[in-house]
This record gives C-alpha cells, structure tokens and sequence, in this order.
C-alpha cells in the first residue's frame, strides 16, 4: 500500500485546490469534475450563444439597404432567414448526428459524413442529370424529390445496419467497413456518369454536388425542421444510455443496456439527421467532424446531455460566422462550404498528428 | 447459485466448451482455474451473458439468463472483463458512478452518491475519486474497474483475470479486497485466475477446467492435491502444508 | 502442395518452391489473355501497313502497360499489407492514391506546363508523404480491430481528397481532375507511356527484399533481434510504394482495390507463405487488370469505360465479401 499512499500524496500536490474542495464538501459525481468545469460549461455556452444572435444578426442586417426597422428593411431580411433557417438544420443534424455517431462506434475519428450518405446524393443527382439533362435537375428541384431523397437514404441505412447489426455476434466496424465501401463503388459509378456530361452540365452538377446553404428550398423546411428537430431530441433524450453505451459494448450489456438494440436506434436517427442535411443543402463531410472536435476539446464533460447542445451551438456558429465572412468581407460566396471542409480537414489531419490519441 | 445445464458452445476452430454441467454455490470467491485455452475466460463470458451460448442453459439465482431482460440481470449479475478501454474522459468517481446504472437509470440519488463513496473508500480510491482514468496507474485504474461492479450491488460478481498486469502487492491487495468484499457484502465472486496460489489462499471453492469441459469442482482444500493438478497442468505439481495454508510447488 | 515433388519423400524445408508447372500453367493463361487483349479495340488490324502501325502504336503499348500496372499495384499492395499486418489495406483505402492526386495537381496549378517527369516526381514525393502519414498514425492510435485501420485509412483519403476537391475547384480543374483520376488505359499509345518502365524496379525490388518486409511487418522489436534495419526497411517499402502509386496513378490513374483483392485471393488460394505467392500475386495482377480492360473495352463498345469503374464495382463486392466472411470469423 505504500507506493499508492506517495501516488495518492502526488494528487494532493497536482489537484491540491480539487482534491481538497471536493473532500470538504458533499461527494457527488455529477456530469462534471467540479464545480468550476459546470461554470466554465456555461460561460462557453453563454459566449457562443451570443456570438450566434450577434452572427446571425449581421447575416440578416449587414449590408442591409434599407434602414433598420423599416418594412422593406423586413422584407429582405426575410429573404435572407430562409438561408439562416437552412444553416440552423445544417448545423443541428451535423452536430449531433456526428457526435453520437462517434459514441455508438467507439471512434472519434469518423464521421457519419463517410458511410456513403454523400455517395447516394451524388449518385441520385447525376443519374438525373445523365438520364434527364440540365432541365431535369432543375425541375427536380421540388419537394417530391426532396422527400424521396431523405426517404431513400433512410432505407438505405436502414437496410444496411439491419442487416449487419442483426444477432449476437455482429460487428460494429465491419458495418462501417462495408457502408463505406459501396459508398465507394456508389462514387465510382457516378464519376464515370459525370465523364459523359457536357462541360456546362457538370458545372450545373457541381453547383450540387457541394454543400451550400443555397441549395436548400423554403418549402422543404415544414418536412426538414421537423424531422431534424425530431430525431435530435429523441437522441438527446438517450443521453444516459448513450453514456452507458461510450463506455463499450460489453460495459453496456453488463450494466443491462443491450447494444445493438440501442445502437440501431441511434444509427437510424442518425440517418434521419445525415440525410436531410445532406437532402437539403448537399454533403458535407468534415463539417460534423470539425465541431465534435472542437466539443470534445472544450467541454469538460462526457455527459451527452452536454454535449449535444455545445455541439449544436458550435456548428451553427461556426456556419454563420463563415458565411457572414465570406459574403460580406471577402464577397467569396459559393465557397463557404468547401472552405469549411478544407478546414475541417486540415484540423483533422494536424490533431491526428499531434494528440494522435484516440 | 448459478447453475449450468448441458451447456455447449463452439467459440472458434481452436476453443470448444462443453458440455459443461455445474452449480456454483453461494458465498465467497470461487475460483476458475486450468492451463491456457481451457475456456475458463468463455465459460465466465457466458455467464454474464456477454456472449450466447448453443445449446443448454445457465441459471443464476433462479434466472435463466437467455430469457430474462438484459437489464433485469444487471441487478444480480455484474462481470468485468480484463480490456477495458474507454473513449471518453471519466472520473474515477463518474466511472463507479456508472455502476449504479441498473439502479437508477443515470439519475443518481442521495443513496446512489452514498453507495458510490462506500466502494471507492472500500477500495482506498478517495484520494483519487476525482482524477481521470488516463492519469492512473494500471492498478489504480483495475481497483477503479472493480469498484463500479462491486457499486452495482449484484449478488454474484464475475472477474476475468483481475490480477493480469498487477504486481505481487498489488494482486494481494486485490485479492483481498475481493476476499472482504464477499464478506463483508455478502457477495458471491467468481474469478479467473491463473496462479492457482492465490485460489488457494483466497478461494472458498475452485473449479477446474481442462479442454472446454470442467473436470472438478469443490472446496479448495479437496481440490489442492498433487493427482488432481498434475492432472490438469499436465505438469507435476507437488502440495504442501505451510502454517499460511496449502501452496502448491510446480519447480 | 504440388504433384511433382510429391512422389519423392518431400525433404523438410520451410519454404515451398518458387517455380513450378502450375505456375506455368498461370503464366500461359495470362499470355492468352494479353493476346486478347493485343486483339481487341475498334480499329482491324489486320487492314495491312495501317493496322500494322496502329498495333505498335496503341495495343502493344497499351498491353505492356496493363503488365506494368497490373504487377506494380498488386505488388504494392503487398507490401502495404505486410508492413501494417493487415490485410484491409492498399493505396486506395489509405489515401496514399489521393496523395498522388493531390501531388499532381499541386504541379497542375503552380507549374501547369511541367514535364511528365516533373509530374510524376511530385505525385511521387506526395505519394510518399501520404504512406509516411499513413504509417506513423498507426503506430499512434490503439488499434482494437482490423477493420478500423481502412476505416481511417480511408477517412484519411478522403481529407486529402477534399484538399484536392477546393484547389481543383478554385481553378477549374474539376473535371479534368475526375477524368484523369478515373484509371483507364485508353490513352496509353507509344511515346507516353515508356515512363511506367520504372515500375519494373519496383516489382524487381520487392521480389529481393520480400523476406526482410515480412521480418519489419512483424515489428521493430522483432525485426531489431534479427537483424534487420527496422526503420530503414520501412522507408523503403514506402519509398516502393510511392513510385508505384505515384507513377501508375499519373500514366494511368487510380486503379482502385486491385492492391486489396489480388493479393487476397491468391492467398485464399495458397495459403499465407509469401515468398512463394509473389510470382502468384504478380500474375494475379496482371490478369486481373487484363480482364477487368478488356471488359471496358467491349462493355459500351465502340466507346470505353474507364478501367477503374469496372475495377471500383468488382473490388468493392470482393472487399464487401471479405469483410462479412472474415467478420463473423472475427467474433
């Protein structure tokens, strides 16, 4: 017993503030460390929310011609909510679709971005365009179409996690494996589609083909709010057995949660949430990635109940504060997206590198 | 009790048990011992329903564990496995915390926080109840592990291999905290252990398996004789008395 | 294991013969697929001084350069698999392929009247990068499970191709960047193909060291208390790799899982002994490649499908196949 006593004395060094704060009062084992994580939880909290009304202020205001107040003042920035609406969705089903995603696979590497969503949305575009022509795509563009999309990514997964996640033995990563590789042979097909298009139908495919806030229709949002709202409720309602479940497969069966019942619950709304942002503004990879990082790096909890909400809040954020940038300071428009996963990407890259811990 | 009836399972190519017939009485440490591959570490999965089994069926308390809920079980039967790696940054306390998860559904109260603090101070963690698993020694995190099945308050614990990766103080302090906590709680502990010493010292009853299948099954002291481990071990073991009990010599 | 030897008593050796009738046997059934492969296309060859010098001009480059590629990928493949003991793992579920990509377009926007030389020395610098990457992230992460090490191997694929996706479209290389990543073999023709020669090297250079790449698979340790240079026979597989993934994916383009499924089959086939499944592998390759041409070829026939799509369905469903087979297994 004595190396632990110099260990258990090192602590008192280290945490000396902690250790003894916590024994002096009552011993709880909250959500978080200590008292003082719960009030920095919050004033992160308080920031971005403020940093999210000031953005999505200047998204409506800035550049405003008309006086603020006015009617006409109103109507444009009507115009412009549409936009802010989309980017809400976005920034909700990447958020949390991603971080519990990560949690039901044990892996905080990977994105729901990867399991062939944006393969599917590629391929339904340019069969359209291939069988149909420039006309048909944008005819295309009602909410039937918007409908289907969703409602053939869900059955997709559908099929796909059934399939795989059925009976004892099954494997989480050999399920990942396989959705991203027909996501893959999905992707092949569709390049070689793309080949045979005219220049100027493959630009009007491209314009598709990339995240962008502008993609997305008002009259899809009585269908796309809902179901986003929904299926990101329903998972922050799982939280405690979430937690249980970010503990590993068999920690969760012995403490009575059975995993694949919950997993398929989780991966299917999952796919609600993966499909309607990338049904509604186009795919995004790294998006999702990029804001569980960021969380994960900043909340100083494991608590899902937490961590959903900051997640969302980042995302949102994160979209608005770059939109507003790139429309209203460098006037690059169009890009916001492909900049954010460019991003995204090199964060990924560059904390593998350094932490390197998974 | 637990109880297994005909219980048969092929795991792999290399490791098939059965038919396996045994009834692990109450009380104390019970001991799975045998020589590598002889399924003890499946045999003790499948008890805690971790992993389905062919045919046959187990008991524990009355409870078939096929047919009863997964989260009804949770309450009579924990088990820790010997990997545990866990993706996320938890307290020692929000770990053992977790253990009351059957119980209360992740919404502790009073009486969780109490029972929570009773097995981290029962397993001298109180110092440390407020550090991450990373920044933990391998025991202090293994002392960790044991104390959020023991908070889970089952009547019947299952350990695979408590003592892999402990040095001698820290596998005797294991060991006795288990031994205490059977005691003490009242608990009935069965364990995997690979030196047959220790089960000796601290096992109330050994079981041996060899080849899938259990070949004996008792009180400690009838299954400490040199015919019966020779046998097992393949090897020539030799029993003899000391005033700390029985120990067996294999060198 | 083969019937020649079996009629003597076998002396106990631990490695099984190199050469032998089988192997002849699959070197004859790879030659008449080349000559089908020599004899198929739109143009008749045969119409005289013509279709003499469209055969020297087009096919027979063309043929060779189904060798080249078909032997260097697969080989590459192999050597990937034997340094991570994995066998999920090729230079398109790496990223290693779209590092080369990214390494010819870095090229394309700086420098865009470069020489194929200049081309492939950077696709191969990058390609080289990508598999350092690659490697030195495995040894970071805990690995629990075969299966997560092409899971982020190919989210690392798809970091770099995102990359590549916002420099391509901020210079309108979009397309152009789809049509030269889709491998395919249609504008292989004499004068631009001889550069792929190089990939002979590789083929040549692993069949030398294949002993020592599987010791520095089995680890630094292990390789250590051989004796052999653990660190150094890691640079040069990935230097090996990279000149195949870097030169094939510039002449050719992305030849996606052929890397993954011939080295896979063959060993499903012969069982895991290395050294006598190379000449095996290099075969399997090339038929492979061969095969999966030739059907682009008569598939839309008079127009050709690039080879990759053909090779991205097939090995898609081999991989699929192997997953689910080997992932009940795993369990």
């Amino acid at each position: 017993m004595r190396d632990e006593r110099t260990d258990a004395g090192q602590v008192l060094l280290m945490h000396d503030s902690v250790a003894s704060k916590s024994q002096s009062k009552t011993r709880m084992s909250g959500s978080f460390r200590t008292s003082s994580d719960r009030t920095k939880y919050w004033i992160l909290m308080g920031v971005l929310l403020a940093g999210s009304l000031l953005a999505t202020f200047g998204l409506l205001a800035y550049d405003n011609p008309m006086p603020f107040g006015t009617r006409r003042f109103w109507i444009i920035a009507q115009r412009r909510a549409d936009a802010v609406t989309a980017m809400g969705i976005v920034a909700l089903c990447q958020a949390v679709s991603t971080i519990a995603f990560q949690t039901v696979a044990n892996n905080k590497i990977i994105t729901p971005g990867i399991m062939g969503f944006q393969s599917l949305y590629a391929a339904i575009h340019t069969s359209t365009i291939f069988f149909f022509g420039a006309t048909g795509l944008l005819n295309a563009r009602t909410f039937e179409m918007f409908l289907f999309q969703v409602l053939v990514m869900v059955g997709f997964s559908f099929l796909l996690y059934g399939w795989l996640l059925r009976g004892k033995n099954a494997n989480m990563h050999s399920m990942l494996l396989v959705g991203i590789i027909l996501g893959g042979g999905l992707g092949s097909l569709s390049t070689f589609m793309q080949r045979m298009l005219t220049p100027s139908e493959f630009d009007i495919l491209t314009a598709r083909l990339f995240g962008s806030v502008n993609n997305a229709e008002a009259e899809y949002y009585p269908v796309a709010v809902p179901l986003a709202v929904g299926s990101a409720l329903i998972l922050f309602f799982l939280s405690k057995k979430l937690n249980v479940i970010s503990l590993g497969r068999e920690t969760a069966e012995n403490l009575g949660v059975t995993f694949s019942r919950v997993a398929l619950t989780v991966l299917v709304l999952v796919a609600v949430l993966s499909a309607v942002s990338t049904a509604l503004v186009g795919p995004m990879i790294f998006l999702g990635f990029l804001v569980a990082m960021l969380t994960y790096q900043s909340a100083p909890t494991y608590d899902h109940k937490y961590l959903f909400p900051l997640a969302s809040l980042l995302a949102y954020l994160v979209l608005t504060l770059s939109y507003f940038l790139m429309n209203h300071i460098f006037s690059a428009q169009g890009v916001v997206s492909i900049i954010i996963e460019f991003v995204g990407a090199v964060v990924f890259l560059t904390i593998i590198l350094r932490k390197g811990a998974l | 009790m637990i109880t297994l009836k005909d219980v048969n399972k092929n795991y792999s190519s290399e490791v098939s048990i059965g038919p396996v017939d045994l009834e692990i009485p109450r009380g104390g440490i019970t001991a799975l011992v045998g020589p590598n591959g002889a399924g003890k570490s499946t045999l003790l999965t499948m008890m805690g329903r971790l992993l389905g089994i062919d045919q046959g069926a187990i008991e524990i308390a009355g409870m078939d564990i096929t047919t009863t809920k997964s989260k009804d079980l949770a309450k009579i039967v924990s088990i820790l496995k010997q990997e545990n790696h866990f993706m996320t940054k938890l307290t020692v306390r929000q770990l053992v915390g977790f253990g009351r998860f059957p119980h209360s559904k992740g919404r502790l109260t009073a009486e969780d926080e109490e029972i929570i603090s009773r097995y981290i101070d029962f397993l001298h963690l109180a110092e440390l109840e407020s550090r991450y698993l990373d920044e933990l020694s391998g025991g202090q995190r293994q002392r960790a592990y044991v104390a959020m099945v023991l908070a889970q308050e089952t009547e019947y614990v299952l350990l695979d291999e408590p003592l892999n990766n402990l040095d001698i103080s820290h596998s005797v302090h294991m060991m006795q905290h288990l031994k205490d906590a059977a005691e003490q709680f009242n608990r009935t502990i069965i364990v995997v252990l690979h030196d047959i010493n220790y089960a000796a010292r601290y096992a109330r009853y050994m079981c041996a398996m060899k080849n899938g299948k259990v070949i004996h099954m008792g009180r400690t002291e009838e299954l400490m004789n040199n015919q019966i481990l020779t046998d097992i071990f393949e090897t020539p073991i030799e029993v003899i008395s000391t005033p700390q009990g029985l120990l067996a010599c294999y060198h | 294991m083969n019937s020649t030897v079996a009629l003597t008593p076998k002396p106990r050796t631990s490695r099984a013969p190199l050469y032998t009738a089988k192997l002849g046997l699959g070197c004859l059934l790879v030659l008449i697929l080349l000559a089908l492969s020599l004899l198929t296309g739109a143009f008749d060859i045969f119409s005289g001084e013509e279709g003499r010098e469209m055969f020297a001009i087009s096919r027979v480059p063309r043929t060779i350069a189904l060798v080249l590629a078909g032997a260097a990928m697969s080989m590459s493949g192999l050597v990937m698999q034997l340094i991570t003991q994995n066998r999920f793992v090729e230079p398109s579920t790496t990223g290693t392929t779209e590092w080369a990509g990214l390494g010819l377009l870095t090229v394309l926007f700086f420098y865009p009247s470069a020489s194929i030389l200049f081309k492939m020395s950077a696709a191969v610098a990058f390609a080289f990068i990508g598999a350092m990457i690659f490697f030195l992230f495995l040894r970071r992460i805990s690995l629990k499970s075969s299966l997560i090490v092409p899971i982020v191997g190919i989210m690392l694929g798809a970091v770099v191709s995102s990359v590549s996706t916002f420099f391509a479209l901020q210079t309108d290389m979009l397309q152009s960047l789809s049509v030269w990543f889709a491998g395919s073999f249609t504008s292989i023709y004499q004068g631009q193909y001889e550069i792929l020669w190089i990939v002979l090297g590789v083929v040549i250079a692993v069949f030398i060291l294949a002993d020592r790449l599987t010791l520095a698979g089995l680890g630094e340790e292990f390789s250590t208390n051989v004796g052999v240079n653990y660190r150094r026979m890691v640079l040069i597989a990935t230097a090996l790799i990279a000149i195949a993934t870097g030169v094939v994916t510039v002449v050719v383009g992305s030849l996606p899982f052929l890397g993954l499924i011939v080295p896979n089959i063959v060993s499903m086939f012969r069982g895991d002994d290395l050294r006598s499944n190379l000449p095996w592998v290099c075969l399997g390759g090339i038929a492979v490649v061969t095969l999966c041409d030739i059907l682009a070829r008569i598939i839309i026939a008079p127009f050709e499908m690039p080879v990759s799509v053909i090779l991205g369905v097939l090995g898609a469903t081999v991989f699929v196949g192997l997953v689910v087979k080997g992932g009940a297994n795993a369990r």
